[in-house]
């Protein structure tokens, strides 16, 4: 299948044509090449050779045969689940004929099985993940400033020791959050052991973490003129902070809130231990729960279900994917 | 990385600001706010405050003096940091940090004290709450006791029995407070209200029959004189317990039989032949249960096994996820191949989609005799692939792998596209090979850059709960263990699982593992860490 596919790459394979003196086909073009290409067409008329399959493929046409095989193998369970969610009575074995029926029968029982508060759970993960999230850039921008622009003792220390306590997840204390939970439960309920408040309090433990390192690693680039010249101007550190820095680190901080969005999402261990009645609960605990039920068979739904839970996360990363790209980059390469 | 700058008004430093940099600072914070940031600074500090005072005010009614000192000094700690001029750095790490230290740092430090306690089912409170719960539990009416006439009141969702006694007087206790007299409001003999109380009306008696039949109210502070229970929610009964509690013996006698049980320090009382009454209470037991989880030999060898398959686990996954990504950002790192963008966004989309769906996906795709992969790509086979102490392994590592591979990729299109041009034209220029370019010039450079990231990554994995847990559940289960755990369990799902499924919880055991688990950890991080040196850049 992977012959017919690259369709767009031979136009690609028309256009690299003009620049085929590069012996070294099989390595990354230079940024020359690009240029050339781009430059050739407005210009000069360059002296067309006549296509070559061979070449072609042994320069990017196999590229294509790589890139065709990862994304079926990226895509085949995305649009198995795509199918199943669209097929309106579907067990497992059910959903095994790719598209065979189409309806959105699934996704209504999903949304209104009773036994199944699928929208509540909907609602909880959003709303703990969302405050989560912002509180976490909060907390991270805060702290990622003060060690970018201030020098103090311990500064180096404080540095490090977040590194280090950020090495033991908070899922290996457990038991211990659950105690303490339940503890501070007897005496306030509000913020106990079953609340959303008591999870996205626990989730902010780890506010200052890889977080703040990343966000740490951006400040720094941000010029400190800058901040000397609002200072000059009068601008007190709560300022410089709140209207000039936070502006100008607005990338990382949609990166790391993406990530911190993504993660309490997926967190499955804290939210199943603290969140306690169904109605509480999220979707990584409701959900799983769900199929791990023998008695639940209505693997459509789930699909659906799944479909619905995945999308604003993946709507969310398509949009931001610039920034994040960005932003594990510059974690990579600091 | 260090245009930085220095900040006169710093925490620690010792030297005094002249008098002219105190001005300016004064001057620069009055400029910065003004009115507006200090009403909302007071504002915000006002609510700390009476959220610390109403904390502080209920810890002590409930007289947990510790705690409640606690959170008054780091409300005085607050304040202080926020009034003063200079705490500047403190001022912004502050509110990180106090999370930070309390349900990181604390829980940390719990967690290694409750690895060295029985804590767990059967021994989760203290020794009076063990007795009376036995107490409780073993309670029996008593023939021809007096018929005590009661009404069902409610406070705030805590049920509370008013009895009236044989004499006429009003009295009345919960499940947790001993009869006391109050002042009720009387119909006839029969005490029917009390100030601060509703009183149950009939409907509401018959749909709470449970928690009414379930309450036995102390007769006193003594639990040898037993409790009232009312089976209808009208009248009540004498109910004695067939155990008999000597404090100062510190025993527990069955009457029935005459068995004495008696506190041998094992958090439990227990009879001379060894059988335990439970409910026990938490004791601190030392190292009982790291010697137990490495010495008992049915703790032992699971624990063996899944600690060399966390490793081989978290290291595959590394290692797979990262060559497949970086041949990929090779592959379609050449600026001639068109459509890349599009390859790109397609093949990030497994990291898109949140990961504990993922795994529940392929759990269903590799269902052995329902799942796409056995009914369709293999013409309905039925390949045991979650459920076969094998294939499970590779099952969690190839989905493992779909989900990891698209951020090594991304990761190493970064890495590659910041390593300059001119040193790959120097060495084609010299009449290096393409390959050997890779190898020699763009892989070491490119492993500086990413290397950090690789035990990053190896971290992540080591401890990636949901892959295991959604997918295999970490089964096929190991019959011979006696905790819940399997084949494919990697050291974080088997404390999940000993701590909170099965029958028996042992969060002391599950405390254990996770102290060891934190060795191992941070062993293998001092050792990565101070091979990459990646901590030198901080200064």
């Amino acid at each position: 299948m992977a012959a017919q596919q690259p369709v767009p790459g031979t136009q690609t394979g028309l256009v690299i044509g003009e620049a085929e003196e590069f012996a070294d086909a099989s390595t990354r073009a230079s940024v020359s090449i690009a240029r050339d290409g781009r430059g050739g067409g407005a210009g000069r008329e360059l002296p067309r050779k006549p296509f070559n399959f061979r070449r072609w493929f042994f320069a990017t046409g196999w590229r294509h045969v790589v890139g065709v095989v990862m994304v079926v193998f990226s895509l085949f369970p995305i649009v198995f689940v795509i199918s199943s969610s669209l097929n309106p009575h579907g067990t497992l074995t059910g959903s095994n004929a790719l598209f065979s029926a189409i309806g959105l029968d699934s996704y209504v029982r999903i949304l209104t099985d009773p036994q199944v508060p699928f929208l509540t759970w909907f609602g909880n993960t959003l709303m703990i993940a969302g405050i989560t999230a912002v509180l976490t850039v909060f907390l991270g921008a805060l702290a990622a400033y003060s060690f970018s622009r201030m020098r103090f003792t311990g500064r180096r220390f404080g540095l490090i020791s977040i590194v280090v306590v950020q090495m033991f997840p908070q899922l290996l204390a457990v038991v211990a959050i659950f105690l303490l939970m339940s503890a501070i439960g007897d005496w306030f309920p509000a913020i106990g052991l079953n609340t959303h408040i008591g999870l996205i309090m626990v989730y902010l433990g780890g506010a200052l973490g890889v977080n703040t390192y990343l966000m740490y690693g951006f400040f720094n680039t941000v010029p400190a003129s800058i901040d000397e010249a609002a200072k000059i101007d009068g601008a007190g550190h709560a300022r410089i902070f709140f209207t000039i820095i936070l502006r100008l680190v607005a990338p990382i901080l949609a990166v790391v809130a993406l990530l911190s969005f993504i993660a309490s999402v997926n967190e499955f261990v804290v939210a199943s231990v603290l969140l306690i009645d169904t109605d509480k609960q999220t979707l990584a605990v409701g959900l799983t729960k769900l199929v791990s039920n023998p008695r639940y068979a209505d693997w459509s739904a789930f699909s659906a279900g799944a479909v619905i839970a995945a999308l604003p996360v993946v709507a969310l990363f398509l949009f931001l994917q610039k920034y994040i790209v960005g932003g594990l980059t510059a974690g990579a390469v600091k | 990385m260090s245009t930085t700058i220095d900040d006169e008004v710093s925490a620690e430093t010792p030297q005094q600001p002249t008098k002219k940099q105190r001005r300016a600072a004064n001057i620069a914070d009055a400029a910065s706010g003004g009115l507006k940031m200090l009403l909302v600074k007071l504002l915000m500090l006002g609510l700390v405050d009476a959220i610390a005072i109403y904390g502080v005010i209920i810890l002590a009614s409930a007289e947990q003096w510790l705690v409640a000192a606690i959170v008054a000094v780091v409300a005085v700690i607050v304040n202080w940091i926020y009034f003063s001029r200079r705490k500047l750095p403190a001022k912004y790490l502050a509110p990180g940090v106090i999370f930070l230290v309390v349900f990181q740092v604390f829980v940390l430090v719990y967690t290694g004290y409750i690895a060295f306690t029985n804590y767990g089912t059967g021994h989760n409170g203290s020794k009076e709450q063990a007795v009376s719960s036995l107490m409780a539990s073993s309670l029996q009416r008593v023939e021809d006791s007096p018929t005590y006439p009661v009404t069902v009141v409610d406070q705030g969702g805590t049920l509370g029995l008013l009895v009236t006694d044989p004499d006429g007087e009003a009295l009345l206790g919960t499940n947790d407070a001993p009869l006391a007299p109050v002042d009720a409001e009387m119909d006839g003999d029969k005490a029917v209200a009390v100030d601060g109380w509703t009183t149950l009306q009939f409907g509401e008696v018959v749909t709470r029959t449970d928690e009414i039949t379930a309450l036995a109210v102390p007769f006193s502070d003594d639990p040898n004189d037993g409790a009232l229970r009312t089976p209808d929610g009208s009248s009540a009964y004498l109910y004695l317990s067939n155990l008999e509690y000597d404090e100062a013996a510190g025993t527990m006698t069955n009457l029935d039989t005459g068995t004495v049980y008696s506190d041998i320090g094992t958090g439990a009382f227990t009879s001379d032949s060894g059988e335990e009454l439970l409910p026990g209470w938490q004791i601190v037991v030392g190292f009982d249960n790291f010697v137990r989880a490495v010495t008992d030999e049915r703790l032992a060898g699971p624990l063996v096994y899944v600690t060399l398959w966390t490793f081989a686990f978290a290291l595959i996954s590394v290692a797979s996820t990262f060559f497949l990504g970086l041949f990929l950002a090779i592959v379609f790192n050449d600026m001639r191949m068109k459509g890349r963008k599009y390859y790109r966004v397609l093949m990030i989309l497994p990291y898109a989609i949140p990961s504990f769906l993922s795994a529940l996906i392929w759990a269903g795709m590799m269902n052995e005799s329902f799942g796409f992969i056995n009914q369709v790509l293999f013409g309905g086979a039925s390949i045991p692939w979650l459920t076969d102490p094998v294939l499970a392994k590779f099952s969690v590592l190839l989905v493992n792998l779909w989900l990891g591979f698209p951020y090594m990729f991304l990761v190493c299109t970064g890495a590659l596209q910041s390593i300059p041009e001119e040193l790959q034209e120097a060495a084609t220029v010299d009449g290096a090979r393409p390959w050997a370019v890779f190898r020699l010039i763009k892989l070491p450079l490119l492993l500086v850059s990413v290397a950090p990231l690789l035990i990053a990554s190896f971290a992540f994995n080591f401890n990636n709960f949901n892959v295991i847990y959604m997918l295999t559940d970490g089964g096929p289960r190991d019959s011979n263990a006696p905790i819940p755990v399997g084949f494919t369990d990697i050291l974080i799902s088997m404390v999940y699982k000993v701590a909170f499924t099965g029958q028996t919880r042992d969060y002391g055991l599950a405390s254990a593992y996770s102290i060891i688990i934190f060795v191992i950890v941070a062993v293998i991080s001092v050792i990565a860490f101070r091979r990459t040196k990646s901590l030198e850049e901080l200064n």
